[in-house]
């Protein structure tokens, strides 16, 4: 059988073990002896031509159903430029590697440059990573960050508003660990920091909260910043950055760390991944921020040139004292961000922030109108809200008409919490992408089912 | 062959110690700092807080390497060197003008304790 | 040449989107309620304001001053980077990919989830393992999870004693990393003369305080640990597990597994193995593959094969719970299982014998002229030494690597492992042809030339970039992260 991936003639493979003096590639393999040596080929199947894999995944993906998508919780359906793809889909740029070496990378680490100040522009904060592995991660980074920025301490304050699967990943992080994590418990529907001074303490930290939460609702985060600092603690805040176009942002609320998933800017669904983790720091943590940065510097002759820079942080160098292992992060992800933000500029950020903020409203307005549903915290939201049910079965019969209809009509809470007290509640998502045409159908199969 | 001053004492991990009354002067040898190379940044610890022996109070990096501060002696930290802030490289022109932090009250029988010049010259050798 | 930040060329009012007018009813579009004013943004951020061209041209321009497989070799040693197929990025940009929601609802997934169930199979396959988890984003993310497994398996034994990890010197960097990140104390185990786990030392330090040996193997030297077995052994022995890292699984793709060394747990890296582009530094995929031992703690949730499709399971309560926000770098994912079909069981293993192959010609041409300290055979990858071109002529490593980028080629990877003085060390893969390593080769030896004939040119090179080596004192003395 012929490989094309394989280059290999009959005489090449002579003619090279000639040089290398053995007889056959299998001497090559007597290191690992007759106990290691396979018999038999590893079962699984045989090779396929190119479009037989290409038929045979084609009647895979029509396994996958699509619909018009008012789903959300971490991932959302926004508009991306043609650019995006075009793009970052250029070979050289998909299939280099880190760019360690600076001179035959410069394309890499200018774009990377460019990501690194736009995420700091859209946070308010000085300094930014060329990215983590996604939203959650990003907050199990700050999480280790804090810690290791407080001398003793060994308590991170996590409000229970944020993603419940970033909150998962957060608990793994500390399993078996000297690190915990506290909750601060939840007020109608936001987090509850009038108990912030009573947790407080030398052993903490510092605070993660998440704005929107998860349940899109809009934190206010009014003297958190300065209850923190006061007691020696940090403040990091996890958005998603579009809603930074019309929120206040991580800087303007006092944070110190600013976190999320640049999902929203440029990245498709694909099935939760990849996406990509931002986090951006304030000076004073410059030093701390885990992963890759880049750095402009100049060459012998004066140029200006892009390097990895501040390197003695991270792991290939600290090893054991390290307090991040990050090595690969999302660099394509974070490029197709980089790509999608040159294109839209700060006034597109904002269009696209305030069309989802008046598209969900508009839904929001008319579902509250029908009987079975409320609305139930009066709390500002930005472009995804929770619709909660008077019962389940009821759910159940919204989700599946509107699935007749095309419509994936929102995100079951309790999928994602596994908590029956979270079993009436619907989170309805709604971007600038959604057309009004698709609001309407949406309003229209609700009300059949909501009588 | 690495500088080392008479006066001073020296722990294991490269750091000497200069006594001026009731302070402990803290810093890092020249074989420390030859072995780091072009150092590009002192991380100084924070003022007011009290450090244990052997605890790690600060870090000294150059471009490929990070080399941790073991504290030497257990003492409050009274006096971080703000030199070394904007000008590191002043460790690799001279580490025994140019201290890292100053300790005061410290524990003078752990500095006791610590190798005298001769003792840090023979323990070099054996490396 | 050298392009300008797109910041830099940007014009107030000039657009490269437009956005469709919001087309709500003029009614509702005044009664919106405003957000609140105390949690409205106060400041503009900059962003460029440019065209579409501009947009376009820039980064077409930044394209062309990065190396690429695509572009020329790319010896990097323990990155694997070898020949991503053209049809792994084809599928991978389907709208029946790219454009499903992680949480829709399972009976619309099925597709997606059928990828993820049958390429966990085929791995479990590949690497003598029983099931695994496909949440890890990368290596080190595969590593986090793989050692949070083992603390969480002795916790529930009650062996909290089990708080070291025994790892040698020659080990990727992540390693102690990942170990002390997730709270292990990290204890080094020495190399003998011959390059390999020094038995006798890591006998000493096996006790009941041992969690796990944490092994890449071939080594990254190249060279495959041929007393593994006893090592395996020795560590069950002592009540320990075995982590296996993946980095080099290249090496023996459908030749030998990881399972049939005695390995407990073992992460593969998508992004080398199976042939899933680098994208830049990533997205990777580090999947964690268990044996029975460890399948409990695996990280939720579980996929399984019922009567009516694949299922999410959520119930274990072994599992460390979650690493991932969703399920994973599916597009990698689903890479990974296109070059899977593609190559088969036969084709895995014709990459490993080939990828062993090249890097064995490549050795036996380039140790002519440089040493290569440890091994007479290597398997996928090899280390030589440049220290006798630094005392010859003051030509260090990373000189040699600067000139083989004026060559036009990716240099091999620098000062790695720490055990080799001046380590050059090179992983050609399976995917270049015998021309291709031989012009290789004579651009090394042009190389080695000029080192002694000109030590000058090297000293300075590279002379064909739009830079030539950068500050990179200054560039941590002075940060300029952003513009």
């Amino acid at each position: 059988m012929i490989y094309p991936y394989i280059p290999h003639t009959d005489a090449d493979r002579r003619a090279m073990l000639k040089a290398i003096g053995v007889e056959s590639i299998d001497d090559l393999f007597s290191g690992l002896g007759a106990d290691l040596l396979l018999e038999d080929s590893v079962p699984i199947s045989h090779g396929r031509t190119e479009d037989e894999v290409q038929r045979m995944i084609d009647s895979i993906a029509q396994r996958n159903v699509r619909g018009i998508p008012f789903l959300g919780c971490g991932c959302y359906d926004h508009i991306t430029p043609a650019t995006v793809r075009a793009l970052s889909s250029l070979p050289s740029f998909v299939t280099a590697y880190t760019p360690y070496q600076a001179e035959m990378s410069q394309g890499l680490l200018q774009a990377i440059y460019e990501f690194q100040s736009m995420i700091c522009e859209i946070t308010g904060l000085d300094v930014a990573n060329a990215s983590l592995y996604d939203g959650a991660n990003a907050a199990v980074e700050a999480a280790s960050l804090m810690l290791a920025a407080k001398r003793k301490s060994r308590v991170v304050l996590v409000s229970e508003t944020i993603h419940p699967f970033a909150l998962k990943v957060l608990n793994t992080w500390a399993l078996g660990t000297e690190h915990s994590i506290t909750l601060i418990p939840q007020l109608d529907g936001t987090a509850d920091l009038e108990k912030l001074e009573s947790m407080l303490g030398d052993e903490v930290a510092g605070l993660i909260v998440q704005t929107p939460n998860r349940y899109g609702l809009l934190e206010d985060y009014t003297s958190v910043a300065e209850r923190l600092h006061a007691n020696g603690s940090l403040l990091t805040i996890s958005a998603d950055p579009l809603s930074l176009a019309i929120q206040k942002s991580p800087a303007e609320w006092g944070a110190d760390i600013a976190i999320g998933d640049t999902q929203a800017l440029g990245l498709p669904l694909a099935f939760g991944g990849p996406s990509c983790g931002y986090m951006a720091v304030s000076q004073a943590l410059l030093r701390r921020i885990p992963g890759r940065v880049v750095g402009a510097t100049v060459d012998s002759q004066g140029r200006r040139g892009y390097t990895l820079t501040l390197q003695a942080r991270e792991q290939h160098i600290k090893r054991e004292r390290a307090t991040s292992n990050i090595c690969s992060n999302q660099a394509l992800a974070a490029l197709m961000t980089t790509i999608h933000l040159s294109s839209l500029g700060w006034g597109g950020m904002v269009e696209a922030a305030q069309q989802s903020y008046a598209k969900a409203h508009y839904l929001a307005y008319h579902l509250a109108q029908l009987p079975g549903v409320t609305l139930v915290w009066d709390k500002p939201f930005w472009c995804e809200f929770p619709l909660v049910f008077s019962d389940a079965k009821r759910m159940r019969k919204f989700l599946q008409e509107l699935r007749n209809e095309g419509i994936f009509a929102g995100v079951r809470l309790s999928s994602l919490t596994r908590k029956s007290a979270d079993e009436l509640v619907l989170l309805v998502a709604v971007t600038e992408k959604r057309s009004r045409e698709e609001l309407e159908l949406y309003l229209a199969a609700a009300r059949r089912v909501l009588k | 062959m690495s500088k080392i001053l008479e006066n001073l004492r020296y722990s294991k991990d490269h750091e000497w110690v200069r006594i001026d009354g009731q302070r402990a002067f803290v810093g890092i040898t020249d074989h420390a700092q030859a072995e780091l190379g072009e150092i590009v940044y002192v991380e100084l610890p924070p003022v007011g807080e009290r450090y244990e022996q052997g605890e790690e109070i600060s870090t000294v990096e150059s471009v490929k390497a990070a080399s941790p501060i073991v504290n030497p002696v257990e003492g409050v930290v009274v006096e971080a060197n703000e030199n070394l802030d904007g000008s590191p490289e002043l460790i690799n022109e001279d580490c025994y003008a140019n201290h890292l932090y100053v300790l005061s009250p410290f524990d003078q029988s752990q500095y006791d304790g610590l190798m005298s010049a001769d003792e840090y010259a023979t323990f070099l050798a054996s490396l | 040449m050298s392009e300008p930040l797109l910041i830099d060329l940007s014009k107030p009012g000039r657009k490269a989107y437009c956005y469709p007018p919001l087309d709500l009813p003029r009614g509702f579009d005044q009664a919106l309620p405003e957000l609140p004013p105390e949690l409205q943004r106060q400041t503009a951020a900059r962003l460029p304001e440019v065209a579409e061209l501009d947009v376009v041209r820039h980064f077409t321009r930044l394209s062309s001053l990065v190396h690429g497989v695509d572009n020329g070799m790319y010896p990097l040693g323990s990155c694997t980077m070898k020949y991503n197929p053209k049809l792994g990025e084809h599928i991978a940009a389907m709208d029946q990919f790219t454009q499903i929601h992680p949480l829709q609802d399972i009976s619309t997934v099925q597709g997606c989830l059928s990828v993820m169930y049958n390429l966990l199979e085929d791995l479990s396959s590949i690497t003598g393992m029983s099931w695994g988890s496909l949440q890890p984003c990368a290596g080190a993310h595969g590593e986090y999870t793989g050692l949070k497994m083992i603390r969480s398996y002795f916790l529930k034994r009650g062996e909290t004693e089990r708080v070291k990890v025994l790892i040698p010197v020659s080990a990727h960097g992540t390693n102690p990393a990942s170990a002390a990140v997730v709270g292990f104390d990290v204890v080094e185990v020495k190399s003998n003369k011959e390059g390999l786990v020094d038995v006798e030392d890591l006998a000493s330090k096996l006790d009941h305080t041992v969690a796990a040996l944490m092994l890449t193997n071939p080594n990254t030297l190249g060279l495959f640990e041929t007393d593994i077995l006893k090592i395996s052994e020795m560590v069950h022995k002592a009540g320990g597990l075995l982590y296996y890292d993946g980095a080099n699984m290249n090496a023996i793709m459908g030749m030998a597994t990881p399972g049939d060394m005695g390995f407990d747990v073992i992460h593969l890296n998508l992004h080398k193995t199976f042939s899933t582009p680098h994208g830049g530094g990533g997205p990777g995929s580090g999947p964690v593959m268990v044996n029975d031992r460890l399948r409990p703690f695996l990280p939720k949730p579980d996929i399984e094969l019922t009567d009516s499709g694949y299922v999410y399971r959520w119930d274990d309560e072994d599992s460390i719970g979650k690493v991932s926000m969703f399920w994973g770098n599916f597009l990698v994912i689903l890479r990974a299982y296109v070059y899977i079909l593609r190559m088969g069981s036969e084709g895995i293993k014709a990459a490993s014998r080939h990828a062993v192959l090249n890097a064995n010609y490549l050795a036996s041409k380039l140790g002519q002229r440089i040493s290569i300290p440890y091994g007479k055979l290597c398997m996928h990858e090899f280390v030589a030494s440049a220290s006798a071109l630094k005392q010859q002529y003051g030509v260090t490593a990373q000189d040699v690597a600067k000139a083989l980028i004026d060559e036009g080629y990716h240099p091999p990877t620098v000062y790695f492992p720490l055990i080799v003085d001046e380590a050059l060390m090179f992983e050609p893969t399976e995917s270049e042809s015998v021309e291709s390593l031989d012009r290789f080769i004579e651009a090394f030896l042009r190389i080695l030339d000029l080192a002694k004939d000109d030590p000058k040119i090297l000293k300075d090179a590279p002379h064909h970039c739009p830079v030539g080596r950068l500050d990179e004192v200054r560039a941590v003395k002075e940060p300029d992260l952003r513009y």
